[in-house]
């Protein structure tokens, strides 16, 4: 037994013992730096995410608001409003709900918050309703005209503007001018309400446009005359032309 | 001649057994468990087992408005510091140009929104991008993280522990989102939860709740009746910077290629 013991070189015992003491001084000191409940969920303090949910709700959400205010939400559920949730006007109101009369709900009147959305953008997309704010009624503010919890929709086709401004700004200053939208956009009553999914039509064939620009046209005199049987005949005529302003190039 | 072939025989066996055990190894040195037990929530009220969900948002570019009432209520919702370089969402304005140049502004996160800019006449098409973490499935900003303060929850979301992070910056620089920011007054890394404390207790992130067009849906991506498993059915749908194979969760239809 001894005798292998004597055997092994001092320096080897030597390094023996500090190998134990930095193996043990490990073994001791881990735990103590390791944060409890590391590694019970996943690579991390499981305690974290007692630490996530600890935050305190500002907005309440709808559901919360339909239990007392159930006729605003339910004329808010029959508009164009209906996807609108109540706090996005009103301000975030959590606190609303434990305690009433304290934390009471903003009730935006100024000009400044409905351009937030409707104000005209040309980012945003094609059909979202929407208006140049210094030139619709610019000193009016716009809850003296439209309740914002069933917001009415423009009349066809004289307030075709009040989405499609962009178009009828373009339309007013070019030659098409006396032209009404719906001659040429047959346009179902849906597209008010569902703006995509029930699109107005387009003139479908070069003959619609050759009621008045074809040489043999005895609509409009002064109209620009082409020949539809050899002019660009694979194309439709709104594929180069832009009709709102056909004198653009 | 028979000795030999048994011997090696066992001699294989015996290498076989001990690769089959070394690849166990990792596993017991890095502590972890099997399957592990659902979670205990200082909260009696929450009733919300991290492992029955998987969390992810759809974002539809054809119904953004650039109203910012997402960025806004997040601000509100998440006690973000109001000075306009801290966001945890925030929406972009893309202009591609006729001449292939593409700009991109971001006034203030759009908490505001949006206002109209001058000068954009040889506008070729623009469009509203919200963006926020991807909570990616392969995260790079917890790879980085020497200290496991930035961690993956079971449910998939990508959650900072703020008591145990360092401020060192690693996962800053890692995000290729750029989706985190160091809190200036805590100095400590945050970044979008998915609003975790609403989540967990069946309400939806502040910015969803917000959107007034449904541009933002959020749900579960492994459950067939998810409103975010339609979106995905229903959409063409693109990631951010799918090259970099984090596996974003963030899911956005008619996305442009001009979008980074």
């Amino acid at each position: 037994m001894n005798n292998w013991i004597s055997k092994i070189p001092e320096q080897i015992k030597l390094l023996a013992v500090v190998v134990t003491v930095i193996i043990t001084a490990f073994l001791i000191v881990r735990p103590m730096l390791i944060p409890a409940g590391f590694g019970e969920q996943g690579h991390f303090r499981s305690g974290a995410l007692n630490d996530a949910v600890a935050v305190q709700f500002k907005y309440a959400g709808k559901a919360s608001c339909v239990e007392c205010h159930d006729d605003m939400t339910d004329m808010l559920a029959g508009g164009y409003h209906k996807k609108l949730s109540c706090e996005v006007c009103h301000g975030p109101l959590a606190g609303h709900i434990d305690d009433p009369d304290e934390n009471t709900p903003s009730f935006p009147r100024e000009r400044t918050l409905c351009p937030v959305c409707h104000e005209y953008l040309s980012s945003r997309p094609t059909g979202f309703p929407q208006i140049v704010s210094q030139s619709h009624n610019s000193l009016k503010a716009c809850i003296s005209c439209h309740e914002p919890h069933d917001p009415v929709p423009p009349d066809v086709p004289s307030q075709c503007s009040a989405c499609h401004g962009e178009i009828s700004r373009s339309k007013a200053v070019s030659h098409h001018v006396d032209i009404e939208c719906e001659f040429c956009h047959t346009t179902p009553e849906l597209h008010k309400t569902s703006p995509r999914q029930y699109r107005p039509s387009k003139p479908q064939n070069r003959e619609f446009c050759g009621q008045c620009h074809t040489k043999n046209s005895k609509h409009n005199t002064k109209a620009p005359r082409i020949d539809l049987a050899t002019h660009e005949t694979r194309y439709d005529c709104w594929q180069c032309h832009y009709p709102h302003l056909p004198e653009a190039r | 001649m028979k000795n030999s072939i048994t011997s090696k025989r066992r001699d294989v066996l015996k290498t076989m057994a001990g690769f089959a055990a070394s690849l166990l190894v990792p596993k017991v040195v890095r502590g972890e468990k099997a399957s592990a037990k659902p979670f205990d929530w200082a909260d009696d009220s929450i009733h919300y087992d991290p492992h029955d969900h998987k969390w992810g948002m759809g974002v539809d570019i054809d119904k953004c408005i650039g109203c910012g009432r997402c960025a806004n209520a997040c601000k509100i919702e998440n006690d973000v510091p109001k000075e306009p370089f801290f966001f945890r969402t925030w929406v972009e304005r893309y202009e591609v140009h006729e001449n292939g140049e593409t700009t991109i502004d971001c006034p203030n996160g759009a908490v505001d929104g949006f206002e109209k800019k001058s000068g954009d006449d040889d506008v070729l098409r623009s469009f509203f991008v919200p963006k926020l973490c991807n909570h990616c499935e392969n995260p790079p900003c917890v790879q980085v993280c020497p200290v496991g303060a930035t961690y993956q929850s079971a449910d998939g979301v990508v959650l900072v522990d703020a008591d145990y992070c360092l401020g060192c910056r690693y996962c800053i620089q890692a995000c290729p989102y750029g989706a985190r920011f160091l809190h200036p007054v805590t100095r400590t890394a945050e970044k979008c939860t998915f609003c975790y404390h609403r989540i967990v207790r069946g309400e939806e992130p502040a910015c969803v709740e917000a959107c007034p067009t449904e541009a933002r849906i959020f749900g579960e991506l492994d459950q067939k009746a998810s409103p975010l498993h339609r979106f995905k059915r229903m959409n063409h749908i693109g990631v951010l910077k799918p090259a970099l194979n984090t596996e974003p969760k963030v899911f956005y239809a008619n996305l442009d290629m001009e979008v980074k």
